[in-house]
């Protein structure tokens, strides 16, 4: 257990996979600087595998003041029990206050293990955080700089805040696409800092036998704008219409199951309950009526407009803008004024 | 021969049909306002358990943390072939997080000595997936998250196919292993007409003190006896039968609290009536772009 200290360091896990750094944990970086300003402490990145130091440069400027790297050859491919041995013994030796974690396969497989054995809180798939006081009425007592984890839960219907004041450190898994990915500065360095690993061959309690895995071909969640289609877009064909407002709004294409299943478009791009969940600036709804589970997984879009024909379908109850008319005028409407003005 | 396996199930509100009244003032869940079911993913975890059995024999347990309330859940495992039921409840587990949770089930877990320990991927009413990896730890054990497939098991030697989502992994463990299970790892069987006829009577110790308290011809002692003979009394254990250190369970063991709840409400703050006019498109497009929405 590591006791409540104000001095502890700010720290983002950051996960490499193949001697990449995975895109959650640098998007990370922006939220760990904001956050370890506030405290005015520093934020360090948590780096593990084999031969890796050569990534810390580019942690450094991401934002890390510090890059804690554990190297050994038993840690080149990620496992549970190995991972979480050697940052649960990092976290014993330098108590830091908060450990952030991309909300990955793999940082919601290993947090999870690492708090178990830090006996530490940790809050999932957080969608923001931020540094707040918190009193307990009863007794007027004030928690100060608390890391407020913010997450939706039950389903979407709720937005509990979470916090941690009484064992530390605060930890948290955050989901993918919902921090800007920060500007690298290339004047920054970091000061490194290695740790020595203590693994053998028993750690590693499960043999990875074999391994595919695949690029995404549309990455929905990182996209500040998308532009879907549904089924009233009406065909494959005239799905270019979306394609092209995506295009010249610089966004990724989306599509409700409905499309995706009469074969407009491939079901990577599908947004909703089974599909991808995002929160873009800007969600662009062509043709779409706005079935419960489609807007599950985009009414959380700071601006959504919607084009339909039918004055009462469901998407109209979230949109911003509300367009009443033919998808194939306005959106060639739309395109013909953005290309003019931007 | 054959295998012990243990599976960890929840009850949990149906959170496709939440209404306003689902929480409480203080942040806290409605449990009683909203229809319980059992966490799909877990019938998933069952589903699998209920293979191993079938393929090469040996016992099924289902073990739910909750009030007397969630024995449904263990009744509806045992409808669908699980050998046995426990539940663990206490008032001194109430406002456990994840951490206290997982503690609680691994005390009860380390008491059957399993050699596969199931859950589901997560609990969709928290949809933390953090449970499953905590009571790995706890029990030592390896874990095997996103269970896809169970290619092979001999002796103590498992092969499991992972589904990471943007591709998929195959790996060997050496038992006992916790894994927990995804809702594409198979289809849940229904409940065969003859288990569910017999097993609907089975209870727990408090459900038949509850009954009795309303029927005094009822004997507790004679009907758990008699309950337990047909292989129907559903285990109640408590903290003190688990041995459980209270630093770790409930409030106490719990480092994450509730700062804040709010409920979201499914709609547009400001909305405004566009024409399907090219001034009037052009006009929302200038709007977009001064507040950096778009540009």
């Amino acid at each position: 257990m590591i006791e409540v200290n104000k001095q502890g360091e700010v720290w983002v896990f950051a996960e490499q996979r193949g001697g990449k750094i995975e895109e959650t944990p640098l998007e990370l970086m922006s939220k760990g600087r904001e956050l370890a300003d506030t405290l005015k402490v520093p934020l360090a990145a948590v780096l593990l595998g084999d031969e890796v130091s050569g990534l810390t440069e580019q942690l450094a400027r991401y934002g890390a003041d510090k890059v804690y790297v554990a190297e050994h050859p038993l840690l080149e491919y990620y496992q549970a029990s190995s991972y979480a041995k050697v940052v649960d013994e990092l976290i014993h030796e330098y108590a830091p206050q908060i450990v952030l974690y991309g909300a990955t396969p793999c940082g919601r497989d290993l947090a999870p293990r690492v708090a178990s054995s830090v006996k530490a809180g940790l809050t999932a798939d957080c969608t923001d955080l931020l540094i707040g006081n918190h009193e307990i009425k009863k007794t007027g007592t004030v928690y100060e700089n608390l890391l407020f984890q913010v997450r939706p839960a039950f389903g979407g219907n709720i937005i509990a805040t979470i916090i941690n004041y009484d064992r530390w450190p605060q930890m948290a898994t955050v989901r993918e696409g919902v921090m800007p990915m920060p500007e690298p500065d290339v004047s920054r360095k970091a000061e490194v800092v290695k740790k020595t690993v203590h693994l053998s061959q028993t750690d590693l309690v499960i043999d990875i036998i074999a391994e595919h895995m695949q690029a995404k071909k549309v990455d929905l969640k990182a996209s500040r704008v998308i532009v879907a289609g549904g089924a009233g877009v009406g065909s494959k064909d005239n799905f270019k219409l979306v394609w092209d407002l995506a295009h010249c709004l610089g966004g990724a294409p989306g599509a409700t199951r409905a499309a995706v299943d009469l074969g407009f478009i491939d079901r990577d791009h599908q947004v909703g309950q089974t599909g991808t969940t995002v929160r873009p600036s800007l969600y662009v709804a062509i043709g779409i009526s706005g079935a419960i589970q489609h807007q599950a997984g985009m009414a959380d879009s700071q601006k959504i407009i919607a084009i339909n024909n039918d004055p009462d379908a469901p998407i109209f109850g979230v949109a911003h803008y509300k367009i009443t008319g033919d998808l194939n005028q306005v959106v060639p409407m739309m395109i013909k004024a953005i290309k003019e003005k931007v | 021969m054959g295998y012990n396996c243990v599976v960890l199930v929840k009850q949990v509100p149906d959170t496709k049909r939440v209404t306003g009244q689902a929480m409480n003032d203080d942040g806290t869940v409605n449990r009683a306002a909203l229809p319980a079911i059992f966490n799909p993913e877990d019938l998933n975890a069952l589903e699998l358990a209920l293979d191993i059995k079938d393929r090469f024999g040996g016992t099924v347990t289902v073990m739910t943390m909750g009030l007397p309330t969630a024995t449904d859940v263990l009744r509806a495992g045992m409808f669908r072939g699980a050998d046995q039921a426990i539940l663990v409840t206490d008032r001194r587990c109430a406002a456990s997080d994840t951490l206290a949770t997982s503690y609680i089930l691994s005390c009860g877990v380390k008491k059957l000595n399993p050699d596969i320990v199931l859950c589901g991927r997560q609990a969709i009413d928290g949809d933390t997936a953090q449970v499953g990896p905590q009571i790995a730890e706890k029990l030592d054990m390896p874990q095997i998250t996103y269970v896809e497939d169970l290619v092979s098991l001999e002796g103590e030697t498992i092969v499991i196919k992972r589904n990471l989502g943007n591709g998929w992994q195959e790996v060997r463990g050496q038992l006992p292993v916790l894994l927990t299970v995804l809702d594409t790892a198979n289809e849940p069987r229904v409940p065969r007409a003859k288990r569910l006829m017999k097993c609907k009577a089975a209870k727990c110790r408090m459900e038949v003190e509850k009954a009795a308290k309303e029927d005094d011809s009822i004997d507790v002692d004679a009907v758990c006896k008699d309950l337990e003979d047909r292989g129907l009394l559903i285990r109640q254990w408590d903290l003190d039968f688990l041995e459980a250190d209270m630093q770790w369970c409930g409030r106490d063991g719990s480092p994450t609290k509730v700062h804040r709840i709010q409920s979201v409400v499914l709609a547009a703050k400001e909305s405004k009536d566009v024409e399907p006019t090219q001034d009037a498109v052009e006009t929302m497009v200038h709007e977009l772009i001064v507040d950096h929405t778009i540009g």
